[in-house]
């Protein structure tokens, strides 16, 4: 028997929160496929460190949004019961792995965004979003910190890792602009003061990758067509198999403990 | 053609109650920044330290085994070097 997809009302805060926790969720899974396969020792243990702490945001996220939504649902059902259009994190986190440049190029793009937009929302009307970016601010900082000096060692290597270094910035950066994405549900929450307008956040985000990629030596594409889909539940093919893997466990065994 | 090796780090940590760094292990890394944090990473998960030292394992400078005898035995049986003859006297209680 396999459990079927839950229905979930999706009030503006459901959905705030909903997109918060599938950001952390995937790109926490995306981090944890590096499990035994890391290039060393050292950054086995930070990529599991980074994806832990992900999955340890996403699993606050979840909960809240389980007792906003009050219909029953706790944060197993809102993480493995969903099917893949009801999910609504970025397209950026979805990315495969690819090369461990890509991988880092890709968490430089995610933590300079959820870096200060934590540091922002500590001042949420929200106290439970208050306190969840007062931890995920700490978490974020140090993967922002990683992130960089991978990327600048990287750019600024040999010419393998630069070429590689290279290829991963001009194939993510056009999953950049989807950080800033704000929506008619958003807006209400900004002018409440329990979201934050990411449109704050552009001017920051924009000098510190600025800064890490002319440390690297490396180039910011001059194309800046942005992709999207990913808030409104219109994925790239990428998640449907990542789904596939991470909800099986629970799908097969609906309710299973150990 | 060889690829050089990355360097090799000595760790060592401060606890939160603790006065001094303990040496914890030791991790490889490319340099002093991506040495601290391999450190933070490997040797401070179950929180065990506020203070990270890193060291290049090449700045050790150990005493060879095989001079243990000469270096430390003498030290052994020189009872005077301790500070436990003098009697405190009661009036000026505990030092």
């Amino acid at each position: 028997m396999v459990a079927p997809n839950i229905s979930v009302t999706e009030s503006p805060l459901m959905l705030y929160l909903l997109r918060r926790a599938d950001d952390a969720l995937i790109l926490g899974h995306r981090l944890s496929e590096w499990c035994g396969h890391a290039p060393m020792l050292e950054e086995e243990m930070a990529l599991a460190n980074m994806g832990l702490d992900l999955i340890g945001q996403a699993r606050e996220l979840y909960s809240y949004a389980a007792a906003a939504e009050n219909a029953g649902h706790d944060e197993d059902d809102l993480a493995y019961l969903r099917d893949e259009r009801q999910y609504r994190n970025l397209l950026l986190v979805e990315q495969p792995n690819g090369d461990f440049a890509r991988t880092m190029v890709r968490q430089l793009f995610y933590s300079a965004f959820a870096d200060p937009f934590w540091r922002a929302m500590m001042a949420s009307k929200d106290e439970t979003l208050s306190a969840i970016a007062a931890k995920s601010e700490k978490e974020s900082a140090y993967h922002l910190r990683h992130a960089s000096e991978w990327v600048i060692r990287l750019g600024d290597g040999t010419a393998e890792s630069k070429r590689r270094a290279q290829a991963a910035v001009d194939d993510l950066w056009a999953f950049t602009g989807e950080l800033f994405h704000v929506d008619a549900a958003d807006r209400g929450l900004i002018a409440s003061g329990v979201a934050i307008d990411p449109e704050g956040l552009r001017a920051v985000f924009t000098s510190t990758v600025s800064g890490v990629l002319q440390a690297a030596t490396l180039t910011k594409p001059s194309n800046d067509w942005m992709q999207k889909g990913g808030r409104a539940g219109h994925h790239s093919e990428h998640l449907g198999h990542l789904l596939s893997e991470l909800q099986w466990m629970q799908r097969t065994y609906p309710g299973a403990t150990w | 053609m060889t690829t050089p090796t990355i360097q090799l780090w000595e760790v060592f940590i401060r606890s939160r109650n603790g006065l001094a760094h303990r040496h914890v292990g030791s991790l490889h890394a490319t340099d002093a920044t991506m040495a601290l944090q391999a450190a933070r990473d490997v040797y401070t998960r179950r929180g065990e330290g506020l203070s990270i030292w890193v060291v290049p394992s090449s700045a050790i400078v150990a005493s060879d085994p095989a001079d243990k005898d000469m270096m430390f035995e003498p030290a052994m049986s020189k009872i005077y070097r301790h500070p436990t003859f003098y009697e405190v006297p009661e009036e000026v209680g505990h030092m």
